[in-house]
């Protein structure tokens, strides 16, 4: 499972890991879509094997305790959780 | 792919752990539609790899490994000290229940790394006829041969103690 792209408005580089389960992972795409933001996302509970260790070490480079919602903005910075003022610091 | 869950199963969860919590002194969190979604989850882990793991941090499927977050999970409790809500905003304090604000918090669980080094404690030597169980969700301790089946104060099942004294 690659990541999954959602259309909207270009507002820079946004890669959000997920899980599939999780609340407030919930409430992060539901903010990115309300405001109609292009981003793209990746279930990180529902990969297995190879992938899954690929993703995890991704992960960790930008949040070595491996929690989520991890949103990496631009390749530069990582927000972790679901922190809704600095989300929407980012797609205003 | 992920397991199929009805709603009805979710509702009769909610139920049965709304009174629990509730008859205990805690509190699920009262936004309902977050709280199910949260219930679904769990029954959602409970189906995929055989026990309740925390909706909200990565399972490994390897249940000796995660028992620290099968829900309700050992963070919980310090979480609800100093946050007022646990890591999944699944139970909250009477704070919150009031109208405070609730939002993500910092992830208690150490890293897998910082799992891996905690040394396993010594057991102390003891004079008591009874080894003391601490649950090591609610902090629940009683001096008996073994701990209880389940705990009488957050039913946590009996895996879930450690020898304290
Ligand atoms: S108590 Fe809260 S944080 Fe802990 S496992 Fe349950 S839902 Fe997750």
């Amino acid at each position: 499972m690659p990541m999954q792209h959602v259309d909207g408005e270009n507002k820079g580089k946004l890669v959000l890991y997920a899980l599939s389960t999780c609340g407030w992972c919930k409430k992060t795409r539901m903010l990115l879509e309300e405001s109609g933001t292009e981003y793209e996302y990746i279930y990180v509970d529902l990969l297995e094997d190879d992938e899954l260790k690929e993703i995890v070490e991704q992960i960790k480079k930008w949040n070595p305790s491996l929690s989520f919602p991890t949103l990496v903005v631009n390749d530069e910075i990582a927000i972790v959780g679901f922190k809704e003022d600095e989300i929407r610091r980012v797609i205003k | 792919m992920i397991p199929n869950v009805k709603d009805d199963e979710v509702d009769a969860f909610y139920e049965k752990l709304k009174k629990q919590a509730e008859s205990v002194g805690y509190h699920l969190n009262p936004d309902v539609k977050f709280t199910k979604e949260l219930l679904r989850s769990i029954l959602i882990n409970e189906k995929r790899y055989g026990y309740g793991a925390c909706p909200c941090r990565l399972a490994s499927g390897e249940k000796t490994e995660d028992r620290d977050i099968i829900c309700p999970c050992d963070y919980r409790d310090p979480d609800l000290d100093e946050y007022g809500t646990c890591y999944c905003g699944l139970y909250v304090s009477g704070e919150i229940l009031k109208g405070k604000k609730l939002t993500s918090i910092p992830e208690r669980r150490p890293s897998p790394e910082e799992r891996a080094s905690v040394e396993k404690s010594v057991e102390a030597p003891s004079v008591l006829k009874f080894p003391v169980w601490r649950c090591k969700v609610c902090g629940y301790l009683c001096a008996r041969d073994k701990p209880p089946e389940s705990c009488p104060i957050c039913k946590v099942s009996k895996e879930r103690f450690e020898r304290f004294i």
